[in-house]
């Protein structure tokens, strides 16, 4: 079990280290230590391995994830797991803004909060969020789910696709075209299958949560639509 | 008896024909209009300047038989695998989706037979055009359509686009027309909705965000990717010296005459500065910096010929990037195709509703029928021999000036035809030695 201390050896040459792993490699649990808030930790993964970081990170960890099991056992920066492609990324504190940014596959759950633009543009990820998300959560999202089990900021879903949101507590506003949707039983199986995957079978209940989505009519431009934008 | 003389009837120069029937449109259909292209109002632009040829004070190269190298290197500050390229004239990003996958290959393929690069656009990288472009340059974009790290590994080098110069400050555009289930699963959007793009980048705002969303790629990419930063031409002196500070190995400034696929026309026509106007203020910044040669700078936005080439690296920049130019090498708006350009209520040279994917020339349209007609081999072979036209062009100004490569071209050969043009420039104006607004240093720009 390979332990990398970042105040001892540079950033690069851990996320060299690490991209060169191969798929069969028997090195597949590592530890990070001395993060420090450092940026791009564990960036660009694409084995199945686990890399647990002890503290903080900054901007961007685990950016672009592939296969790997990425644990922060702290904070994490702007944009953890930004366009992560498969995988899984557990922070276990809080997110900053854009967590999951873009991503278009993979598992991310935040125990905390998650910051404004959580999920923005989200392309096909899962991100569950234990805490609350902040403002323009979800923005132009287009595929994938969003499960807030606290509340939601402003404009949640603002020109939302077809992404799917779900949120347990209240939402202080909704977006421009998005609106509240009925929980049918087919989203109601979706939902306890992603609370499952995120460890959370038995302590909520899919029930408890209020179904958000596109209205789809920004879809084409309409002149009489030009006052939502 | 004779009617008495009456006043002619006159036009008006501020409601022109062209203004009136635009005010018909709008009020009609109560959505302004969007069209494909750059910039078509008459600007100062490249053919207000001339090089001052070697005479008694200056000493040329023999045309046939002295060298003058084009080579060019980009990315070497950072990356550990710098792109060089035979000619400074490369290919700029375009999409699939906005174009055929013909005329995506074909631009591959002419672009690798001249030795130069292409660049995908905002739509991700297909494998057509990775085939068959020995140089990629794969851009990053706000959308982040198609983004994923094994293409980020497989580009020769990465572009983060800010902006482009049809629109600085504004997002893409691509109408449901286009959008059909290639297009739109590489997009993960639904088929046949009008799609988008966000002006911002998701996850990083501002210059210090740039940063370190460029050490990401980096770090992603293991350092061995030249990263450019792609601004619309605006600021240049600001946006230039911020993307050098954040790290960026090449600057691409894009004037307000380059191409877009589709944008509202009055953006295209009122927001941006032309090209001319923004190389040397960007010269300037990376000068300032200790930074010019050391950061590339390749300009685009109405490159049409070796003179402009010329010119452009006269200025200043390591480089220059065609777009419009190589779709009409591939045989947009070619006269040929008159018949149905009227059909479509155009004409050839004028044909700009590249958004409406109709394009009978095969290059700006998903239509299965239309884009068939492009043949990719042939319009690979049209787009090199308009490359090397060019650069033999730009080779037989710069020896007549003196120089053995084409980055030895200065400021000092050109001179200017009119007195816009010489400020912007910062050359004098022809027969003068007067160089208007020379002395307001940075601030003035």
């Amino acid at each position: 079990m390979p332990v990398f201390d970042l105040n001892q050896a540079p950033l690069r040459e851990l996320n060299r280290t690490l991209h060169g792993l191969r798929p069969d490699t028997n090195e597949t649990h590592w530890t990070v230590t001395g993060p420090d808030g450092r940026h791009a930790i564990a960036a660009g993964l694409d084995a199945p391995v686990s890399v647990e970081i002890e503290g903080h990170v900054g901007y961007y960890c685990a950016g672009m994830n592939k296969q790997a099991q990425v644990i922060v056992h702290g904070n994490a920066g702007v944009g953890v797991a930004e366009n992560m492609m498969s995988g899984f990324v557990h922070v276990q504190g809080d997110a900053s803004q854009a967590a999951g940014a873009t991503a278009h596959g993979g598992l991310l759950v935040i125990d905390g909060n998650a910051g404004a633009r959580c999920g923005i543009s989200m392309k096909g990820i899962d991100i569950v969020v234990k805490g609350s998300v902040g403002h323009m959560s979800a923005f132009m999202a287009q595929a994938g789910t969003l499960v807030v089990l606290g509340d939601a900021g402003e404009a949640l879903g603002d020109s939302l696709y077809e992404a799917r949101l779900y949120v347990r507590g209240t939402v202080r506003s909704l977006g421009a075209d998005c609106i509240e949707k009925e929980m049918r039983p087919e989203h109601l199986a979706e939902l306890t299958e992603k609370l499952a995957a995120a460890g959370l079978s038995g302590e909520v209940g899919a029930g408890e949560f209020r179904r958000y989505g596109s209205a789809r009519t920004l879809y084409h431009f309409n002149v009489d639509n030009a006052g939502a934008y | 008896m004779s009617a008495p003389p009456r006043t002619r009837p006159r036009l008006s120069a501020t409601f022109t024909p062209d203004v009136m029937s635009e005010i018909r449109r709008a009020a009609a259909t109560g959505i302004y209009d969007i069209r494909g292209a750059g910039a078509k109002r008459k600007l100062p632009h490249f053919d207000d300047l001339l090089f001052l040829g070697a005479s008694i004070s200056r000493y040329p190269l023999e045309g046939y038989r002295e060298r003058c190298d084009t080579q060019v290197v980009l990315g070497a500050r950072h990356a550990s695998k710098p792109i060089v390229l035979k000619t400074p004239v490369t290919i700029a990003g375009m999409s699939f989706g906005s174009l055929s996958a013909q005329a995506k290959e074909a631009l591959g393929r002419g672009a690798t037979l001249a030795g130069t690069s292409t660049t995908t656009g905002d739509g991700g990288m297909t494998a057509e055009e990775r085939g068959h472009s020995q140089t990629l340059v794969y851009q990053y974009l706000p959308s982040r359509y198609g983004m994923n790290p094994d293409d980020l590994r497989r580009a020769d080098a990465i572009e983060i686009v800010i902006g482009q110069g049809a629109k600085p400050g504004g997002g893409g555009m691509l109408l449901g027309q286009k959008i059909n289930e290639r297009v739109a699963g590489m997009r993960c959007l639904p088929p046949g909705i009008d799609q988008r793009s966000a002006c911002r980048h998701p996850d990083w705002t501002g210059p210090d965000d740039l940063e370190i969303k460029i050490e990401e790629l980096r770090e992603i990419t293991d350092w061995e990717k030249p990263i450019y930063v792609k601004v619309g031409a605006s600021r240049p002196y600001y946006d230039t010296a911020l993307a050098a500070k954040s790290g960026a190995d090449v600057v691409v400034l894009d004037g307000m005459q380059g191409g877009t696929a589709a944008t509202q026309d009055v953006f295209i026509e009122n927001v941006g500065i032309p090209i001319l106007a923004a190389i040397r203020p960007a010269v300037q910044a990376l000068q300032d910096l200790g930074l010019h040669r050391t950061v590339q700078l390749v300009v685009s936005g109405g490159i049409r010929s070796g003179a402009d080439v010329a010119k452009a690296l006269a200025l200043g920049a390591d480089a220059v990037a065609i777009g419009t130019a190589a779709l009409i090498a591939l045989g947009d708006n070619d006269p040929a195709l008159e018949a149905e350009y009227e059909a479509l209520g155009t004409t050839a040279g004028a044909y700009d509703d590249w958004h409406e994917g109709n394009d009978p020339a095969g290059i700006t349209t998903q239509r299965p029928e239309l884009a068939s007609r492009l043949d990719p081999v042939l319009g690979g072979r049209r787009l090199a021999n308009y490359l090397a036209v060019m650069t033999l062009e730009a080779q037989t100004i710069a020896r007549a000036c003196g120089k053995s490569h084409l980055h030895n071209l200065e400021p000092e050969d050109l001179v200017a035809l009119t007195i816009e043009a010489a400020a912007m420039a910062g050359v004098p104006l022809a027969g003068t030695s007067w160089v208007p607004g020379k002395g307001a240093g940075a601030a003035g720009f």
